[in-house]
């Protein structure tokens, strides 16, 4: 390993890294706009110079120079602090002094670096450069004489999104960054590159001109609106969530977010339930929390257990569904699910968490792909399937929706007859997940939600017994899930108990009369027209279809309102935070089931919502392990029975509209006539 | 044109030798000679079809070939006339009259800098350095330069142009390369 003196200190660096690297390991702070390291190495930016001997006797750009052995290098000398306030004056020249106008003031690195490295003034007496602004899009807006021609934006469509679209037209004085014909950038990452722009030019549309960074309050929690449970940073000011930021997490969404996860918030201030309300003569009503809890107890005493169900929408924190789950054990009823699409998923927790782990995906060599779009489905694994197949060479093979994933894949076939072929060794695939030293196979709920989805697990099941991809330093099996509250429900066994009712049943009987009271908690991907007979206590934040058909509506908290526990898709038990109070009379989800248990002679003893999470932790330890993907059990899942032909579908049908909270959002509705939309014809009622 | 652009026999011949210079999976290097052929067969422009064409010949996304098209400045994006004319306006050619070239082009051509006339013979664009300055003052003619011009030899050559003469290329003085005008004036002694 290289021993080099930075700044007149020796330290010892690893083999291949480069200079600025080095600094950074030693403590040392270099300024830089177009390095980043999650990208390559552009070195145009030139701010990164540093002092380098042995060498030409001029400063180096630090990003694009490895480290050689008995390097001295000086990060603090004359002929650095000169070179770097040169480089600052250059970059400022075609640099518009806007700040008080700009977006990016407050948080804008080339202000800050102008402040720590520039120079008092600019020398430059010319006019400025002016660029005309480009379309990127509904998120992403440009203000491109900002732009200092870093390419990160363009770097990171190309290497990181998959969608070569932005690029650097023209050169010198004349260079422009622009997305190709100025189409809007088509990818479910794109507003990252709103934070790798190093200055003003490549801004947040949804929230221009409305906050200044250090009015904000900054809560650290997971995003819920997909199975990835991504680390964010919710901003809010008073009651307002006005944007959502990534968090770094390495293990599941690096330092991105999906645009969803990040601007779906404007959907939390719309159609919210804020107080309670009770249908009377077929029109809801605005009650008290008395009123609502006395027409469902009065309709609750008269019914016998077995006609009670509830069932739990894709957005419930544990804690509430552990709650529900108590209550109506203490009822008599086993009529309960979580899983509101029907998937046919309960056992061992092997057989329905991703046991091969998020991050540790990219280090698959053959991959496959059973019913499932993962780039919409959980756009941030689906970047760590890219880095398999770009850094790896992962083969990846498709069985069910064929679609542009943004990266090279082979369609092996559209459904059940292609896995069987697969799983008992007469396609070609097999071979190949067989001779892969890290196979991994990954089954989504467009191949488990299914009449037939217990056969399809159970095939699934022989093929990575079959084609061994279940070993023992190693297990390739993974259910990428589409709702946060799925692996949570399921660790809770929050499914139907001895003679119990699923989902499909539930309404069904509801439908046929033999189901009398239904309690939807977020419950609204449901067939909420089978619910008409029955009575529906909807327990949720927002006015969806669940609360469309209920006779009492209960408000509870969207998450960024409330502490709640979520496990994502791998099995990772993540704590959500608090970040702003909740609307109107809404009340905590849990709390408002330990009050209604009350009423309905069917006590919880909780007091906090630590009383809660104890309970929950002894009736399964797992959530005692915050922030840890553990290692599932393994064992018998899935069953022989035969498969229906029809081929598996993505249950993601439009990205931007999935739950609750982004059918509410106006900005979510404008990336679906862009995106999804975009060749479909207008109805009236579109903006 | 035709609707849909697609390299023409030759081109295309020319083409798959320019790719088979380069290794397997690296064929997206010949993307300057080709957007170079594209041009030609497309009369002296590359409109956005023609840019596409080249991409998916080349198995390149678009916006790389329009950054490549967009930055050499032998590339027009705009469509140009049947003559495009880049005058040299930098400083041994301004000094040696490239003014004079610049009105001379206006009279014959009725084009300003950047414009292009009305019958479409001839586009005049300014220039940086051509690399001919002992030849000063000079034009590039499509492929062709014309040098150690005066504005009548440059309205001369003009007017053929216009005639749909092809005028001779070169010096209008005679001269061979760069050498001296009226011959040697070192070196002049026999066997020396």
């Amino acid at each position: 390993m290289p021993n080099v003196t930075i700044d007149g200190t020796e330290i010892e660096v690893p083999a291949g890294i480069t200079v600025l690297q080095a600094c950074e390991m030693a403590g040392v702070e270099i300024p830089r706009f177009c390095y980043h390291e999650r990208l390559s190495v552009a070195g145009n930016c030139r701010m990164c110079l540093v002092e380098v001997a042995p060498g030409p006797p001029k400063p180096a750009a630090s990003c694009a120079l490895p480290v050689a052995d008995g390097m001295a290098i000086k990060t603090d000398s004359e002929m650095v602090k000169k070179a770097r306030n040169g480089v600052m004056e250059f970059l400022l020249i075609n640099h518009p002094l806007d700040c008080p106008i700009c977006d990016q003031g407050g948080e804008c690195d080339l202000q800050d670096q102008a402040m720590a490295y520039g120079r008092d003034g600019s020398r430059f007496e010319e006019n400025k450069r002016a660029v005309k602004d480009k379309h990127m899009g509904p998120l992403v807006k440009t203000i491109m004489t900002r732009c200092i021609h870093c390419t990160r934006c363009v770097r990171f469509a190309t290497e990181v999104a998959g969608v070569p679209e932005l690029g650097m037209l023209g050169r010198g004085e004349h260079a422009e960054i622009t997305t190709y014909l100025e189409k809007s950038l088509d990818s479910e990452l794109s507003a990252n590159v709103i934070d790798l722009c190093p200055v003003g030019a490549l801004t947040s549309k949804p929230y221009a001109f409305v906050s200044r960074p250090w009015e904000l309050a900054k809560t650290e929690s997971i995003d819920v609106l997909d199975a990835v449970g991504a680390a964010i940073r919710v901003d809010a000011r008073q009651t307002e969530v006005l944007r959502v930021l990534p968090r770094l997490n390495e293990d599941v969404n690096e330092e991105w977010l999906a645009d969803k996860s990040r601007y779906a918030c404007d959907g939390l201030m719309r159609q919210r339930l804020d107080r309670p309300y009770l249908r009377e003569n077929g029109k809801l009503r605005e009650a008290s929390w008395d009123e609502a809890f006395g027409a469902i107890a009065a309709k609750v005493k008269g019914t016998s257990a077995d006609r009670v169900a509830a069932i739990a929408g894709d957005l419930c924190d544990t804690e509430s569904m552990f709650a529900l789950q108590q209550m109506m054990g203490a009822l008599g009823s086993a009529n309960i699910d979580c899983r509101q699409d029907g998937a046919k998923i309960a056992g061992p927790r092997g057989s329905y968490v991703m046991n091969t782990g998020i991050a540790a995906l990219e280090n698959a060599d053959a991959i496959l792909l059973v019913g499932t779009n993962p780039r919409w489905e959980a756009p941030l694994v689906n970047t760590r399937l890219r880095k398999a197949w770009l850094h790896g060479g992962a083969r990846v093979g498709v069985v069910g929706p064929q679609t542009d994933l943004s990266y090279a894949t082979e369609y092996l076939g559209a459904g059940p007859e292609t896995l069987s072929a697969i799983a008992d060794g007469s396609h070609e695939f097999a071979s190949v997940l067989k001779d892969a030293e890290r196979p991994v196979v990954i089954v989504g709920m467009g191949a488990l939600a299914r009449d037939d989805g217990d056969a399809v697990l159970g095939t699934v099941r022989k093929l990575v017994e079959s084609c061994n991809v279940v070993r023992d330093d190693w297990n390739g099996f993974n259910v990428l899930h589409t709702a946060a509250a799925r692996v949570g429900g399921l660790d809770l066994g929050f499914v139907p108990g001895e003679g119990g009712r699923s989902t499909n049943a539930i309404l069904d009987g509801a439908a046929a009369g033999e189901v009398d009271v239904v309690y939807l908690l977020g419950a609204d991907e449901i067939d909420t027209a089978k619910l008409e007979k029955a009575f529906v206590v909807y327990q949720g934040h927002h006015g969806d279809a669940g609360a469309h058909c209920a006779d009492v509506i209960l408000p509870g908290l969207a998450y960024t309102e409330k502490n709640g526990t979520y496990v994502n898709t791998e099995g990772r038990v993540q704590l959500a935070r608090q970040a702003v109070q909740p609307p109107g009379d809404a009340r905590e989800d849990w709390s408002i089931i330990r009050a209604l248990s009350d009423v309905l002679d069917a006590g919880l003893d909780y007091v906090t919502l630590g009383d809660v999470r104890t309970a929950m932790s002894a009736a399964n330890p797992v959530f005692d392990q915050v922030d840890v993907a553990s290692i599932a059990e393994w064992g018998a899942f899935g069953s022989d029975g035969a498969m229906n032909a029809a081929p598996f579908e993505s249950p993601v049908t439009n990205y931007y509209m999935t739950d609750p909270i982004s059918r509410a959002s106006e900005t979510m509705a404008e990336c679906t006539r862009e995106f999804v939309n975009a060749n479909g014809e207008r109805t009236g009622t579109d903006g | 044109m035709s609707e849909t652009f697609a390299f023409n026999a030759e081109y295309e011949a020319r083409a798959q030798t320019i790719i088979g210079r380069y290794p397997e999976g690296r064929q997206q290097s010949a993307v300057i000679p080709l957007l170079d052929l594209a041009q030609r067969q497309a009369g002296g422009w590359l409109p956005t079809e023609v840019l596409e064409y080249v991409a998916s010949y080349l198995g390149m996304p678009k916006i790389r070939v329009l950054e490549v098209a967009s930055f050499y400045s032998m590339f027009n994006l705009e469509p140009v006339g049947k003559n495009f004319v880049q005058l040299c306006r930098t400083t041994p050619c301004w000094l040696r009259g490239s003014d004079d070239l610049r009105a001379a082009a206006k009279d014959v051509t009725g084009c300003g800098l950047g414009e292009t006339s009305d019958d479409g013979l001839f586009t005049v664009v300014e220039v940086e350095c051509l690399g001919a300055c002992c030849n000063a003052p000079m034009v590039q003619i499509n492929d062709d330069y014309f040098e150690d011009l005066t504005a009548e030899s440059f309205k001369a050559v003009l007017e053929a142009l216009k005639r749909g003469e092809t005028p001779e290329t070169g010096s209008k003085v005679g001269r061979k390369g760069s050498e001296p005008e009226g011959g040697f004036t070192t070196l002049t002694a026999e066997g020396a």
